[in-house]
């Protein structure tokens, strides 16, 4: 797997400026960051959103998808990053 | 043949959501987006097959990086486009229905949730602060311990290195509850200016690529006028925090706090 695509890779942004989000303070916005790491993505779109069952193919009941995403991660970083790397922040 | 079986993936919920107004817009794999409707909502969906997003496909693909990442990606510039024209609640990824009339009706078996839902989240925004132990202060506490004279006992004795060990440890139990007192005041301060918040686990270091520890990974639900203002708030955390990084990022469509009914978490 190669490193390019990991957390904190590059994709542009766009955004229009009319939901920059409160345009007074433009100094304040301008600090937003032009591209979205995955780790963040990932938080947001396997932890949030709307779960609903019924006739849904794979209920997220059946799988723990923060788990499997973490999973993914990890074991992508590990490959990366060597066998050191298989500690987490478990020192917080 | 199971390979030519479609399936509908969905994006968000919206309230009525006209399908011209998807004109343009295509969601994984480039196909074009579809609005099913029931009542007032507007399920926004687009067709996949099911040989890659059936329930087996999924249990393998999800757990292929790359794959997820192509796919989070995909559905997330959905999810923010559609948030441009209109109020939605998001969609958890992979949610995927093999027939309209089963969107149809969780739409009309859900619609109250999701009507709530929606009026929660209207004209909101979600907001990511990722806080940090700044390096500097780190690096900073480690060369004063260095500069330090070891103590009163002859530097090479096993008493100097006690007290210089039992200085240590103390200094960074100190330093640790520094940590926690200066991320808990700014939650706190952050709170005050949200709707609503929620707490991601704190992203390891091996996964955000910095040698850094995360202290807090919040996330703010924010009345989108006050975006300015709690960013600029933000940033005056950031520096009356000396032992902290802030790290904001937005905005996010609501994704956090779209929950609805008895998801609640």
């Amino acid at each position: 797997m190669s490193a390019e695509h990991v957390l904190s890779g590059p994709v542009i942004r766009e955004r229009r400026p009319e939901i920059a989000g409160g345009t007074r303070h433009g100094a304040a916005t301008a600090r937003r960051p032009e591209r979205i790491a995955l780790v963040d993505l990932l938080d947001r779109v396997l932890a949030g959103g709307v779960v609903v069952a019924g006739e849904v193919t794979l209920s997220v009941a059946e799988v723990d998808m923060v788990t499997v995403s973490v999973r993914a991660l990890v074991t992508s970083v590990s490959a990366l990053a060597g066998p050191a790397s298989g500690q987490l922040a478990e020192d917080l | 043949m199971r390979t030519d079986q479609a399936g509908i993936w969905l994006y968000a919920v919206a309230d009525r959501l006209p399908a011209f107004r998807l004109a343009g817009l295509t969601g994984i794999r480039d196909v074009p987006l579809r609005a099913l409707d029931a009542g007032r909502l507007t399920a926004v969906a687009s067709d996949v097959q099911l040989s890659e997003f059936g329930e087996a496909a999924l249990r393998r693909n999800l757990e292929d990086l790359d794959w997820l990442e192509g796919v989070a990606r995909a559905h997330h510039r959905v999810v923010e486009a559609l948030a441009e024209r209109a109020p939605v609640v998001p969609m958890r990824l992979a949610t995927v229905y093999t027939s309209e009339a089963a969107v149809t009706g969780m739409l009309a078996e859900r619609a109250a949730d999701l009507a709530e839902a929606l009026r929660r989240i209207s004209s909101c925004q979600e907001w990511g602060v990722k806080t940090y132990a700044d390096p500097r202060q780190r690096a900073q506490h480690e060369a004063d311990a260095a500069d330090r004279p070891a103590g009163d006992a002859p530097a090479r004795s096993g008493v100097a290195y006690l007290q210089r060990r039992r200085r240590e440890l103390s200094e960074q139990r100190d330093s640790r509850q520094e940590l926690t007192d200066s991320a808990d005041l700014v939650h706190a301060r952050l709170c005050d200016l949200a709707l609503d918040w929620r707490l991601h686990p704190p992203q390891a270091p091996q996964l955000t690529g910095s040698t850094v520890q995360m202290v807090l990974n919040a996330t703010y639900l924010l009345d989108e006028c006050q975006a300015a203002n709690f960013a600029a708030a933000v940033a005056v955390l950031g520096q009356e925090q000396s032992c902290l990084r802030l790290d904001l990022t937005g905005p996010w469509p609501p994704y956090s706090f779209a929950e609805v009914g008895d998801g609640s978490r």
